[in-house]
């Protein structure tokens, strides 16, 4: 059974979703998302499984499951897990429960949306597992439909436009990286046989002329920079969040988003070293300007998840900037930043949502005072306001922080233009916050519930592990460390062999001060 | 200096954070006694401060260090930052500081809050606040430093707007965050500096290398930087815009954070790092520029305030700018001594102040009150000790500390910093005078002035405790190298010392300007002889730019924050949504409109149909025939 | 004497293109089928005079080929003809424009 755990976390949503299917006939709606719910609760109890399993401490791929599937084209099942995908992993079993528990108030075509919802879970545990390429990109696309249909069918006002935008914008990027794959697919046929194993294309790539590695590069970064997202092949994440339902918007930008910046690291960095270092630059010019733009572009929105949409853009692009740095202090934050960013920016979607069900508005000009109507949450969105905003003791602090130092080790210029984004999301958060917390109450406001038993169930897991990891980051970073130091090694050998020493410099300190 | 682990230096911390907790959670329920609670959290933190006291002042003054490492936060390569505590000297006396001040003010708070709906909140922000105060102090590496130093920021921001309902104070909380976070911001940057040069943010390894792995250059960038954070939290000029308006918090608030502790932090943090202060040379002259203007400034602002806590605060400004000067100095232990001083005459200007307001029901305004000395015996006698202490007569605590600045800069031939301080030094004396006479002489001027009664004794025993401190502190440090100093040498080095004009006739001088100066406003607002209000107008326009402080705010809207808007606007909305996503969005309309042009071709005609069939097939054999 | 193939050749070329003009032209749907016979037809008098010319017996064979498809297309095209006059009282090939975009 131990054997075959990342299997069974990976298609538990599934079985769940057919499972909701055979009995949606007959079943109420209330049951089907109560059915849901332990779908997705079991997964996440598995998932919990394969954190036991896990040794901290190992750089490589663990819990590795192989099975052939056309042996011969070279195509087979095969799923593992590192210190990189192992968090990832669970940040993804732990938000879709949550989702579903916030998604307790939809109406419409219950259990379809639960079906949808499960299913997506599966694809998305797919592509942080998967370790052959062709299967990788199969959940990839995979993703697409569930989403598409979740944000189109059950989003708000302008859904269908986001919707179409979503699939087909991050469907356009995919296609390159389809090319890409089939390339090295193509040339990995000599000597042995062809493969779309990841952990044997290395090398394939590894022998690829130059140019060759680099247009490589770029087809596999185009895709994947789209997901993250990257300026500028970001416009489609407002529209998508803003239309999305609560529970859509919280899985996109708490996993969805994730899928980019993983591939990034996972890919680009180890099939194409040197490319990666040949557009560090350019990438990283890119995410400083995501940072900056990312957070000018909400300071003056006014609907508020849009606002948060764009915070998202700006909170991602750290994330590039952190990997694209090849030191372990960035990676490490980078990763780090995924797992953060998952759970704050996912809380303020909760949060928001939670305040729309409430009064049918996402526009901050029309609302006011509401700290005195719903203390409790209110309260609990201005905890996540400063979480977001990078307050130490909270999670997102150390993944910053990490990123920046990271930064600073090669680039003075990118390190400081990064922190500016400090003060620009301070100004957002808290301005929006006044807008809709503090100063004089509407009428029609005043007698708002305050957060139902269920709420406090969906925001107190994750306002609890915000707190943890942010005087606790070595839960996480303990076994991010190894992968990620295996990573940046790959494309930036470390001058004294321990990647590391990359970052920080050589010069020591002297021995006592060390506690 | 030979460390040594200590088991119970979390205590110190814990305590406010545990009633912060409680009352965060279970306020409501405790009712009156969560004001209890409170209190009781700090004033035990300052019982065991006292212990810890003793223990540091039994070991010789080498040894005076006890560390504790309660885990390690950040561990990621060979980066490593440990939840390091630490308690030397300067962290003592600070720590005794926060705690004493902290404790009476709690106290006092009990009876200002009573009647307020949220009473429970109030009292957790206040332990969180001394909770991240402390964290701030007894730091043993500039991360610990930093959580403190951003935890004071949000505490300040939840307490200034903590009657958020009124939208001025919620603003004015926002503006205080968001200015001290620009200074926090530069601060960071000089951090991963650090961390870049040092590959440690560990105090003593920092300092300890400094010499040697720094150049003068490095030095200088990372000191601007630390200090930048220093200005933004210490609001001196230019980022000091942000504390006049926090006066719109609770007047503990404002006694406890902006006056006692939270704006002390940058002090504290320049005297920390002197090391690399030192290093660089051109850093504590910046230093030492910033605070004199930022004294002066303040000083001209202050004169002209009608609202009594904005006086107060402007007044801090310009004390703070006096610290910044000592430390500019390298006299770091008269810039502490200064801090402390100030942080128990300051407190006590505000909790009078705040009695005051009490029993004027809430009228803040200089202009209706007069003649409260008769109401208001108490609060008068503590309020008169502490303006008299802060205008520098003897021997209250505020003479030693201000006579100290000036005898340094004296004495090591700054002669302009001289002549400049005691002139701010004079007007400061200026405005307390007038403060004290406008409120508490002559005849009332309004109603509330007239039913005004004394505050109850929850509130003024913490205010005759104060007194007897501002009374007495100044046995602490009589001269710039008293008894403070030389508790303080092995953190902060020796003072500077030099030569100059003997005790007499600096102290002469500084008294002499001082008592002119309360003279004159005596004469002025407190005499009856004279309408201070025509005197005023008379003056125009300066009073007027003097209460705008010299139209900063104003300045700082124009220049920076209308445009900012406008350029996040035209981001937005025409970079973003018109050229980026026009871009997006004009490739799905293109598409469309070559689909739309495309299927014209399918007419429905089957004679067309036939015709493209025939053309077609003529196509293919002329290509096979010229192929053949 | 023989007859040269290539009047044989003429003669088929000028009842295609007879055929190809009344295919293009015509609006009844049964003229077109009957020009589609005589295109038919000429084909197959082309093929019979190759095999001729070549003395092969495929080109018949082909031709009877032909005649069995071109059978075989009448009796479709003429039954959806039937068919779409019992609905539209015509067989006016313009008035079955529904294909259309």
């Amino acid at each position: 059974m131990s054997g075959h755990l990342l299997t069974i976390t990976l298609l538990l949503p599934l079985f769940g979703a057919i499972a909701l299917l055979i009995v949606s006939r007959i079943a109420s709606d209330r049951d089907a998302r109560i059915v849901a719910l332990l779908a997705a609760l079991i997964t996440f109890a598995v998932s919990l499984l394969v954190l036991r399993d896990f040794q901290t401490g190992e750089p490589g791929f663990q819990l590795v499951e192989r099975a052939s599937w056309v042996p011969s084209l070279g195509l087979s099942y095969l799923v593992g897990v590192d210190g990189i995908s192992l968090w990832l992993v669970l940040l993804t079993t732990f938000l879709f429960p949550v989702a579903i528990l916030a998604s307790w108030k939809i109406e419409t075509n219950v259990a379809r949306y639960m079906v949808t919802m499960l299913v997506l879970e599966t694809a998305v545990l797919g592509t942080f597992l998967a370790l052959d390429l062709l299967l990788f990109f199969l959940f990839f696309e995979a993703i697409l439909v569930p989403m598409y249909l979740i944000i189109g069918g059950w989003g708000s006002g302008n859904r269908v436009y986001a919707a179409i935008k979503f699939f087909l914008f991050t469907m356009a990027g995919s296609a390159f990286l389809l090319v890409g794959i089939l390339f090295l697919y193509a040339r990995s046929g000599t000597p042995g046989p062809a493969t779309f194993d990841f952990t044997q294309l290395g090398s394939v790539a590894a022998g690829l002329p130059v140019q060759t590695a680099r247009w490589l590069f770029l087809a596999f970064f185009v895709a994947f920079a789209v997901k993250v997202p990257l300026f500028p092949l970001h416009t489609w994440l407002p529209d998508a969040h803003t239309e999305a339902p609560t529970a859509g918007s919280v899985l996109l930008a708490g996993v969805l988003l994730k899928v980019g910046t993983y591939g990034l690291l996972r890919f680009n960095l180890s099939l194409f070293p040197e490319a990666s270092r040949y557009f560090a630059t350019f990438v990283s010019v890119l995410a400083v300007i995501g940072i900056i733009y990312g957070a000018v572009c909400a300071l003056i929105q006014s609907d508020v998840k849009r606002l948060v949409a764009y915070s998202s853009v700006s909170h991602l692009g750290f994330v590039v900037l952190g990997i694209f740095a090849f030191t372990l202090q960035g990676a490490t934050g980078g990763v780090l930043q995924m797992v953060n960013h998952g759970l704050a920016t996912g809380a303020l979607f909760l949060l928001v949502g939670m305040v729309y069900e409430r009064t049918h508005t996402r526009e901050l000009s029309e609302m006011g005072g509401l700290a005195s109507v719903m203390p409790w949450l209110l309260g609990a969105f201005l905890f996540v306001v400063f979480a977001s905003a990078g307050l130490p003791g909270l999670s997102s602090f150390v993944g910053e922080f990490l990123v920046i130092v990271g930064t600073f080790a090669v680039s003075h210029l990118f390190g400081s233009l990064a922190a500016t984004a400090v003060i620009l999301a301070a100004i957002y958060l808290l301005w929006s916050y006044q807008r809709v917390a503090y100063g004089p109450v509407r009428e029609e406001h005043r007698h708002l519930p305050d957060l139902s038993g269920r709420e406090v169930a969906v925001l107190a897991p994750v306002l609890a592990l915000l707190l943890v990891f942010g005087v606790y980051p070595k839960l996480l970073t303990r076994s991010i460390d190894p992968s990620a130091c295996a990573a940046v090694a790959q494309v930036q050998p470390a001058p004294a062999g321990s990647c590391a020493d990359v970052g920080v410099p050589a010069q020591q300190v002297a021995a006592g001060a060390q506690p | 200096m030979v460390s040594q682990a200590h088991g119970l230096l979390w205590l110190l911390p814990a305590l406010p954070l545990l009633g912060a907790v409680v009352n965060l959670f279970w306020g409501r329920r405790l009712g009156r006694y969560a004001g209890w609670l409170a209190s009781a959290t700090v004033i035990v933190a300052f019982g065991v401060a006292l212990a810890l006291m003793s223990q540091l002042l039994a070991k010789p003054a080498e040894d005076r260090l006890f560390v504790q490492h309660l885990f390690s936060w950040i561990e990621v390569g060979r980066f490593q930052v440990g939840a390091d505590l630490r308690l030397d000297d300067l962290s003592m006396t600070m720590v005794l500081v926060v705690t004493g001040v902290g404790a009476l003010i709690h106290v006092y708070a009990i009876g200002y809050m009573a009647n307020d709906p949220r009473y429970g909140r109030f009292f957790a922000y206040m332990n969180l606040f001394v909770f991240f105060m402390l964290m701030l102090v007894l730091g043993g590496n500039y991360l610990v430093l930093y959580l403190g130093w951003e935890g004071v920021g949000l505490c300040s921001y939840l307490l200034i707007g903590f009657w958020f309902d009124v939208p001025e104070n919620a603003e004015a909380a926002k503006k205080a965050f968001i200015t001290t976070r620009i200074g926090d911001t530069l601060m960071l940057v000089g951090l991963a500096l650090i961390v870049f040069r040092f590959g440690t943010l560990d105090f003593d390894a920092v300092f300890g290398t400094a010499g040697s792995v720094l150049t003068k250059d490095a030095a200088t960038v990372i000191a601007l930087l630390l200090f930048a954070g220093a200005i933004g939290k210490s609001a001196q000029v230019p980022l000091h815009v942000w504390l006049p308006d926090a006066m719109a918090g609770p007047t503990p608030v404002s006694a406890l954070i902006h006056a006692a502790t939270m704006v002390t932090a940058g002090v504290y943090l320049v005297v920390r790092s002197h090391v690399l202060f030192e290093l660089s040379g051109v850093a504590l002259t910046v230093v030492l520029v910033v605070g004199l203007i930022t004294a002066i400034y303040a000083a001209t602002c202050a004169i002209a305030q009608q609202d009594i806590k904005r006086v107060l605060a402007y007044s801090t400004i310009s004390q703070l700018g006096f610290m910044f000067m000592a430390a500019g100095m390298r006299a770091y232990a008269v810039a502490i001594f200064f801090l402390v001083a100030h942080a128990f005459y300051k407190a006590l200007l505000f909790l009078g102040a705040g009695s005051v307001i009490h029993g004027m029901h809430d009228d803040q305004d200089l202009r209706d009150m007069g003649g409260l000395r008769h109401a208001m015996p108490i609060t008068f006698a503590t309020f008169a000790i502490a303006a008299l202490a802060q205008a520098g007569v003897p021997p209250l605590a505020g003479y030693f500390a201000k006579d100290a600045v000036l005898e340094v800069a004296q004495h090591t031939g700054r002669d302009a910093v001289y002549v400049l301080g005691s002139l701010a030094a004079f007007l400061s004396a200026f405005y307390l005078g007038r403060m004290l006479f406008l409120t508490f002489f002559g005849r009332a001027r309004s109603d509330a002035a007239r039913d005004a009664h004394e505050s109850p004794p929850v509130m003024w025993v913490p205010l005759a405790i104060l007194g007897f401190g501002v009374a007495t502190a100044g046995w602490l440090n009589t001269t710039p190298e008293g008894r403070l100093a030389e508790f303080l040498r092995e953190v902060t080095g020796l003072g500077p010392g030099g030569n100059g004009l003997g005790v007499l006739e600096l102290s002469g001088i500084a008294v002499g300007l001082s008592l002119a100066a309360l003279a004159v406003t005596w004469w002025i607002y407190g005499s009856g002889r004279v309408d201070p209000f025509a005197f005023r107008e008379r003056l125009e326009p300066f009073p007027r730019a003097a209460l705008h402080g010299w139209y900063v705010d104003r300045a700082y809207d124009t220049v920076l924050i209308q445009p900012a808007k406008a350029a996040a606007w035209i981001t937005a909305y025409v970079v973003d949504a018109r050229i980026i996503d026009g871009f997006v969005n004009a490739i799905g309309f293109s598409v469309r409109r070559l689909a739309d042009r495309g299927r014209v071709v399918q007419t429905g005609f089957v004679r067309s149909y036939a015709l493209v069939l025939f053309l077609g097939a003529v196509l293919i054999l002329l290509y096979v025939g010229v192929r053949l | 004497m023989r007859t040269p193939v290539a009047y044989y050749l003429m003669l088929s070329g000028i009842l295609f293109m007879l055929g190809t003009v009344g295919v293009l032209t015509r609006k009844n749907a049964l003229l077109i089928f009957m020009s589609v016979e005589l295109q038919l037809n000429a084909v197959n008098l082309s093929l019979v005079a190759f095999s001729r010319l070549h003395n092969d017996l495929t080109g018949q064979v082909l031709a009877f080929f032909s005649m069995v498809v071109a059978a075989a297309e009448v009796v479709v095209g003429l039954a959806i003809i039937v068919a779409i006059y019992r609905r539209r009282r015509s067989v006016d090939v313009d008035d079955v424009r529904e294909l259309r975009w």
